[in-house]
């Protein structure tokens, strides 16, 4: 995903204007490409909705919006919309206790080992918390 | 660890107990560190008991399943009753529960009208909140800081990128979605389809013709049946 | 999540018509009253009804006492300081009353 190429001071938040509140900024022409969501952005959506939803009360959307955007305007501006989801519902799940670091660290080293066993290339990078 | 949660809600049919996830959208790609991540919290979810790969199925389906067309639908409907246009505008939920659309809980709904005076342009310049339970996934041009950062200062700019060129008599009104209401547009009907039906009306209007990124246009011959 | 449209906790401050600003302060957190406005005077379009204060929800704690949320209209001529196209140019924002002063 594009990003600005250096880090400005426009978006430092702390009272100034926040690293997600873009309104009025420029951010140069629109790219109108349509993109098909992967079935793991589909499901990351599927378990925001569920986790939100009245039954489940997980924690709320705009929790999970406090946490992108204490993300950074550099991590904000270089990550795509379901990868800051998929973070944010990650580090809510921490915060509420309803699973532990460890546990998600644990189980991110089986899904690679699964996958690079079964074939699939994985990518090195790790997932900041 | 299991691949059954896999099993259950692979979404092509034939599928058997391989080794290898053969969903589709893997393909050749490597698996990204988010891909990775959701699988990791996806799976402990399901061995917790907190979710169940079912409801997540159905979420997913249930996604799948909204699309522009039903939106389409709704402006069509408006088109040819003026009671319920005027109905739709008043109490959208209301409107939309008429014709079997159950918007949920997540937000309520609103629809702007067109007029000769007046142009809607939604966008959501905080994130990216958008009538997904009327129009499907938002574009990812939608979701771009270009798109939210410029339709707010410059939305004369950003329509003309569309196409979309207003004449200077025509107000544009920007609709910012920053709480819990989502907007939908309700285009004007173009002269040209007096007597169309309202699966013909439905099938002139596109998903940006209700984000406000376009108007309905006429073709030269109106299609028989709607376009699926 | 919608929890109260359309229905009131407590008497709205402002009804439509209603001259207000929005005053130019800081965020402490989470805020849903965009960084354009700030400063900024507008004209109430709506009276939504009330809602859970996302500045709380953010943070796990209930939202309550609801608040009633509008929708304000602002001249782009007011908010852009080199807005040039279209005199009759608005943009409506949805804003919670606690971020909604009267003008003077």
């Amino acid at each position: 995903m594009p990003a600005p190429k250096r880090k400005t001071m426009l978006r430092q938040g702390a009272g100034g204007r926040a690293a997600h509140d873009v309104g009025g900024l420029a951010f140069g022409p629109i790219d109108r490409a349509e993109h098909d969501l992967a079935l793991w952005e589909k499901r990351t959506d599927a378990m925001q909705r569920l986790l939100t939803s009245p039954g489940k009360r997980a924690f709320t959307v705009d929790g999970l919006r406090r946490v992108i955007e204490d993300y950074g305007e550099q991590a904000y501006d270089r990550t795509t919309y379901y990868e800051k989801w998929i973070r944010a519902l990650r580090n809510l799940l921490v915060e509420q206790d309803v699973l532990t670091r460890e546990e998600i660290e644990r189980r991110m080293a089986e899904v690679r080992q699964k996958h690079q066993t079964a074939g699939r290339r994985v990518v090195k990078a790790k997932v900041p918390w | 660890m299991h691949d059954d949660d896999d099993h259950q809600h692979h979404h092509h049919a034939g599928h058997d107990h391989a080794h290898l996830p053969a969903q589709k959208d893997h393909d050749a790609a490597p698996m990204g560190a988010y891909e990775v991540l959701e699988e990791a919290v996806r799976s402990l979810l399901i061995e917790k008991g907190i979710l169940t790969s079912g409801e997540i199925a159905a979420a997913v389906d249930l996604m799948d399943s909204r699309s522009p067309a039903l939106g389409a639908k709704v402006v069509a409907r408006a088109w040819v009753d003026a009671a319920f246009k005027k109905r739709l505008i008043k109490d959208t939920r209301a409107a939309l529960l008429e014709l079997g659309i159950d918007i949920g809980t997540i937000a309520e709904f609103s629809t702007v009208e067109n007029t000769p005076q007046v142009h809607n342009v939604i966008v959501c310049t905080l994130c990216s909140c958008y009538p997904k339970m009327l129009l499907g996934i938002p574009p990812a041009w939608y979701k771009s800081l270009a798109y939210r950062s410029r339709t707010v200062v410059d939305p004369r700019g950003v329509l003309t990128e569309f196409g979309v060129e207003l004449g200077r008599e025509v107000a544009v009104r920007v609709h910012d979605s920053t709480a819990d209401l989502r907007y939908i547009v309700l285009p004007m009907r173009p002269k040209a389809t007096r007597g169309w039906s309202e699966d013909q009306l439905a099938a002139i209007v596109t998903r940006d013709c209700m984000i406000g990124t376009a108007l309905p246009t006429v073709p030269s011959r109106p299609a028989r049946r709607a376009a699926r | 999540m919608v929890s109260a449209a359309g229905s009131f906790s407590r008497p709205p401050r402002f009804k439509p018509g209603d001259r207000v600003w929005v005053p130019a302060r800081a965020a402490l957190g989470h805020c849903r009253t965009p960084w354009y406005v700030r400063g900024k005077p507008g004209v109430v379009a709506a009276v939504h009804g009330s809602f859970r204060d996302p500045e709380r929800l953010a943070y796990h704690r209930p939202g309550l006492p609801a608040q009633v949320l509008y929708k304000v209209r602002f001249r782009q001529l007011d908010v852009w300081p080199s807005y040039l196209a279209g005199q009759a140019d608005h943009i409506e924002v949805d804003i919670y009353e606690p971020w909604l002063e009267p003008q003077p």
